[in-house]
């Protein structure tokens, strides 16, 4: 792997919550402007892990992680990181859509206007709707930008919050299930977004859904009670799995 | 006599409750699912039939027999001295009910005497007819449920009927009382109104409270109930209250549930919840006795004059006891909003600082804007501690230093005061219709606030 293009780098990552051990010696490679998926039964960790990388974990008091994650090469763990510039280096897209209760305009504007990156009205209305046109949803909503994020259907709403998470121009972006609460046809928008992302971002995405995960990732990860038992390119995960659990568990016979 | 009435009918009751259970066993036999209604049900329905009738017969009888023997003794003091008045004939009565139970009265006369012997032999005759009328109708109505019951006895369907109806009646009792009350202060207010000739802008508009110093033969002065001054006041302590109230209860909502951990969670809630419960009655008490004379000796050390009773005393103290209110309402929406949000905030970067003021607070305002206005309608109802520290004169000033008035002190001051009551009641029941016209109005604002606030995320 020496020769790729590495993003992040996780080297003997624990998480406990409390006393439980919810992540056990995990060591991964994540490529940089590539998607990398988080394969694994309920409770497997696969989202404890996601959390670790932008420090999401931190807001959680019994949460304790150690280990070194890097990014580019730097702690995101040590003294000096500030974990909310961290987070916006790191974006986020959580399972349920969560649009604040304002206007889909505000929502878009949000990051932008916390971390100062409009000068004017016009450079911020230009941010909006670059993020809301590469998260596919413009067209939908670029006539109402005055109304509420919570009226649009829940494909709608987490397109926006995708919107969202890239208004900060964020490196990495990392989603947790994005289309677990999503139908089909909102599933495959998301699936394609995903993969125009691929080109100006990082992404590590979290799925129950192994098809999902073969669409739309280059990597796969496959973890297991807290184990991350095998990474690799998706293609050999899914036709030639080194673990015999990572085989029981794609051809459905654990999980 | 009544009671013991209504215990017996309860027994009754009771047994009859045994035997149509155990009726329904025996024409059960062997086959206990074709009983239409299981035997409790046979038993409960006994039991209410018989219970409503005793009961009822009892009160109209009690009622009604004790009211046409009453009007028998008033016809015999009437006949006997025709030349007494209503009032002396009312005084007649009270003592001979005095003399029949052995008590003092004013005066012993052969009259008093002879009616005292009618009530003796009367009541007791009223006491033991009612009793046995009572139980009659209540075991004519038991022995009716137990020859009735068959097979096909719809006694479930019976009973649970009767339950509905008794529910349905307990509920007109309570929004009955309700509609009296408030048909009571419009009747009294309109009452009010006609006593000051329809001037109603004076009541409304006026400057000079002083309605009883006004009175000439019942009438009321018109420009003397100028209840201006008191809503000024009751408007002065409300804000002062507020002032106080809302940022101290506010911030602290935020720090519990935003930043206090559990630790401190654990004992500062029940902390505040312990300032709700403290009456208000101590803090009147603590305003009058501790804060007010702290104020003015702060007061005069600076060189500022407060009165003892002061507006700002009632306010702060007013204030203080809104607080737990406030916070614990608000700490309950700013709970309420979900962790998702925050969540979103978070994972864009934004600080926790920001999060709360851009995306939490926002979410409960409408919450917290309806606490601050249940936090309103207490201090605008609130009288102890306004009673104590507040003052009496209808003052009319913006002055938080001077004493002043409220509503609430001088509803108080007129109803306990040595005036005659039909003459103190009119203002006083008319400034409680206006006040409760204005809780009212601030309680469906604040209920229809938190109605649109549920809609806005699930």
């Amino acid at each position: 792997m020496a020769d790729e293009d590495i993003k992040i780098t996780a080297k003997g990552v624990d998480v406990f919550y409390a006393d439980t051990h919810a992540i056990k010696d995990v060591d991964v490679n994540i490529q940089n402007k590539a998607v990398t998926a988080f394969i694994g039964p309920s409770g497997c960790g696969k989202s404890t892990f996601l959390r670790c990388i932008n420090r999401m974990n931190d807001t959680i008091d019994i949460c304790r992680v150690t280990g070194d994650i890097l990014l580019d090469g730097q702690d995101i763990y040590a003294r000096d990181v500030d974990p909310v510039q961290l987070r916006a280096r790191v974006g986020m897209v959580f399972q349920k859509p969560n649009p604040f209760p304002k206007s889909i305009y505000d929502n878009v504007a949000y990051g932008p206007k916390i971390h100062g990156l409009a000068k004017s009205k016009a450079e911020l209305d230009d941010i909006v709707e670059q993020s809301l046109r590469r998260a596919a949803i413009w067209d939908e909503v670029k006539d109402r930008l005055d109304a509420p994020g919570t009226g649009l259907s829940g494909g709608q709403q987490q397109r926006l919050c995708i919107g969202r998470a890239i208004a900060t121009a964020p490196e990495v972006l990392l989603m947790d299930e994005p289309c677990s609460a999503l139908d089909p046809i909102a599933t495959a928008q998301i699936e394609e977004l995903i993969d125009e992302l691929r080109q100006d971002f990082t992404l590590v995405i979290v799925t129950h859904s192994m098809q999902q995960a073969a669409r739309v990732s280059q990597k796969t990860a496959f973890f297991h009670l807290g184990n991350l038992v095998e990474f690799g390119d998706t293609d050999k995960i899914f036709t030639n799995p080194e673990d015999p659990r990572t085989e029981s568990y794609i051809t459905g016979r654990i999980g | 006599m009544f009671g013991l009435t209504f215990l017996a009918v309860f027994v009754l009751g009771a047994a009859f409750y045994y035997a149509a259970r155990n009726r329904a066993f025996a024409l059960a036999g062997d086959t206990p699912q074709a009983l239409h209604s299981r035997p409790n049900y046979h038993g409960f329905l006994a039991f209410l039939l018989a219970g409503i009738a005793g009961i009822a017969v009892l009160i109209l009888v009690w009622s009604l027999w004790g009211a046409w023997i009453e009007q028998g003794y008033i016809a015999s003091i009437i006949a006997a001295q025709p030349e007494l008045s209503p009032i002396e004939v009312e005084l007649v009565l009270n003592d001979a009910r005095a003399l029949a139970e052995g008590g003092i009265a004013s005066r012993t006369d052969a009259l008093r005497t002879q009616i005292a012997g009618d009530i003796t032999r009367q009541t007791a005759l009223h006491h033991y007819g009612t009793m046995a009328l009572s139980l009659l109708a209540a075991a004519l109505a038991g022995l009716w449920c137990l020859r009735s019951a068959h097979i096909g006895w719809r006694a479930r369907n019976r009973s649970e009927t009767i339950m509905r109806r008794l529910l349905a009646m307990m509920a007109v009792i309570a929004v009955a009382t309700t509609a009296g009350i408030v048909l009571s202060l419009i009747f009294e207010t309109l009452n009010f109104f006609n006593n000051i000739d329809w001037q109603i802008h004076k009541f409304l508009f006026g400057t000079t409270w002083s309605p009883l110093s006004g009175v000439q033969a019942g009438k009321l002065d018109p420009d003397k109930v100028g209840a201006i001054p008191l809503f000024a006041g009751t408007l002065l302590i409300t804000i002062i209250a507020m002032l106080v109230a809302t940022p101290i209860g506010l911030f602290a909502a935020i720090y519990l549930s935003d930043f206090a951990g559990p630790k401190v969670r654990a004992w500062a809630k029940p902390m505040l919840e312990i300032l709700a419960g403290i009456p208000t009655v101590v803090y009147g008490f603590f305003a009058a006795i501790t804060l007010a004379p702290f104020l003015r000796n702060s007061g005069e050390s600076v060189g500022l004059s407060i009165a003892s009773e002061s507006a700002l005393a009632a306010g702060i103290v007013m204030g203080i006891m809104i607080i737990p209110f406030i916070s614990s309402l608000s700490d309950d929406v700013i709970n309420a909003v979900p962790q998702s949000l925050r969540d979103g905030s978070y994972g864009l970067g934004a600080t926790k600082a920001e999060t709360i003021r851009q995306v939490v607070l926002p979410a409960a305002l409408p919450g917290i804007v309806s606490a601050v206005l249940l936090g309103i309608s207490r201090a605008v109802g609130e009288t102890m501690i306004v009673v104590m520290a507040a003052g009496q004169g209808a003052n009319l000033t913006a002055n938080p230093l001077e004493a002043v008035t409220t509503v609430t002190v001088q509803i108080v001051m007129l109803i306990t005061g040595d005036t005659e009551a039909s003459t103190a009641a009119g203002p006083a029941f008319t400034l409680g219709f206006t006040l409760f016209c204005i809780t009212l109005l601030m309680n469906v604002v604040a209920q229809r606030i938190v109605r649109k606030y549920r809609e806005l995320y699930d």
